[in-house]
């Protein structure tokens, strides 16, 4: 791998995270993220469909007419998940099952669109294909981190085995309900989005109103 | 009568597409620094949604549902795989013709919404609101309900949520925290506040 597409594919897995900074593609990262595996699952579904749309989309970008190519690249994804969809429902059926409607609303996944128009409209296949797999990891990242923490505290579980044996089972831990609660993957999220920012300082967004210094050290 | 009432709050409150299915979170995220871009937008979800999920739902029962050709003399035919193409095909021509639609005959409601409304095309919370009434099997007048409640459940989300960060810009937040970050945990908490409606039983 040459540096341009090591820059491609690491790039986007902390400094320019769809999640955390792109605010790409969060709707399935709150939603599936209650079991470890539920995530590794939709994480490998939306990984495949961003590869492979920002490498077919990049092979025909230059006959496509700019003012339908919005409807193109739909049609492109939606037949890939389509795909992907079918794949699951056949081998994977009981966890398809937990995943409901997210697996077909990869179709909106903001990221999968987002990249096509950002990157594949502009680059050659095999350079978009990368693209897609960097950003694909990215947001996998995201939400094995999410998956692991829910899972882990809110069942005492990892991928189903017992980590944490709980009290209900005669172990030590008290599960927290909070975890397995759509919310929790709120605040894990935002705490992630203040953990980076602490460590890369240049992502930090600058405050539209600040509160004068002086002011402040008063009120401190 | 009872039954939609009832299937109208659940949309709204209970079934919040926002804040307990985080559908659309991308947009609730990005686009809800004012109130007054707030309504617009949910104001033209409503709309949409309100078109899309019916029409979605002719299309699955007369079309793709398993058996559903029988009137063409098909009746083993299942096109169900060809789902989510013909919805997204079926959104995308909705919101062109309404943007058509609006800047022809109400300019001012067309201006007022801007850019949101092709925008819609891709908020997940309008693919997703088909979806569901294809996986609960909602009927016609049944998924009328369904997508005008769903819609203002997600419009009245998106407003508080601006109502706050309004007043939120306004507070000492920590560096790092900054934007995202806190309308994440905001986020948060109203969806908590929302899961208060969870135990009603209508």
């Amino acid at each position: 791998m040459d540096a341009e597409t090591k820059k491609v594919v690491y790039d986007p897995l902390v400094d320019n995270n769809p999640i955390t900074l792109q605010i790409l593609g969060i709707c399935s990262a709150l939603a599936v993220t209650t079991t470890l595996a539920a995530s590794l699952l939709m994480c490998l579904a939306l990984t495949v469909v961003v590869a492979c749309s920002n490498a077919s989309i990049s092979m025909i970008r230059q006959h496509v007419p700019s003012s339908i190519r919005i409807i193109v690249q739909m049609t492109i994804i939606a037949s890939l998940v389509i795909v992907v969809d079918q794949l699951l429902k056949a081998f994977a059926y009981d966890i398809a099952k937990t995943l409901s409607v997210f697996v077909g609303l990869i179709i909106t996944n903001c990221i999968v669109l987002g990249r096509a128009e950002a990157f594949a409209m502009k680059n050659p296949p095999m350079i978009s294909m990368f693209d897609g797999l960097g950003n694909g990891l990215g947001y996998s990242l995201v939400l094995i981190i999410v998956g692991t923490v829910r899972e882990l505290f809110g069942s005492g579980t990892l991928l189903g085995y017992t980590i944490l044996p709980s009290v209900n089972d005669g172990g030590w831990y008290y599960t927290n309900g909070l975890m397995l609660l759509p919310p929790s993957a709120f605040f894990i999220i935002g705490l992630m989005i203040w953990g980076i920012r602490s460590w890369k300082a240049a992502q930090v967004e600058q405050p539209d109103f600040e509160i004068q210094k002086k002011h402040h050290s008063e009120v401190v | 009568m009872e039954g939609y009432i009832s299937l109208f709050v659940k949309a709204i409150f209970i079934e919040n597409l926002a804040l307990s299915f985080f559908l659309g979170m991308c947009t609730f995220l990005a686009v809800s620094k004012q109130i007054g871009t707030a309504i617009g937008l949910g104001a033209a979800v409503v709309l949409v949604q309100a078109i899309t999920v019916p029409a979605n739902n002719l299309i699955f029962q007369y079309l793709l549902n398993d058996g559903a050709l029988a009137w063409m003399g098909l009746p083993e035919v299942d096109l169900s795989f060809l789902g989510l193409i013909c919805y997204i095909g079926v959104i995308a021509a909705m919101v062109q013709i309404l943007e058509m639609v609006l800047d022809k005959y109400f300019p001012a409601l067309y201006n007022a919404l801007g850019v949101f409304l092709p925008l819609i095309t891709v908020n997940c919370a309008i693919l997703g609101g088909s979806l569901f009434m294809v996986e609960r099997d909602y009927n016609f007048s049944e998924s009328v309900v369904y997508g005008v409640g769903s819609g203002a459940g997600w419009a009245l989300a998106i407003t508080a949520l601006a109502g706050i960060r309004e007043k939120l810009k306004y507070s000492d937040v920590p560096e790092g925290l900054q934007g995202l970050g806190i309308t994440f945990i905001t986020a948060g908490l109203m969806s908590l506040g929302f899961m208060a409606f969870s135990g009603i039983q209508l």
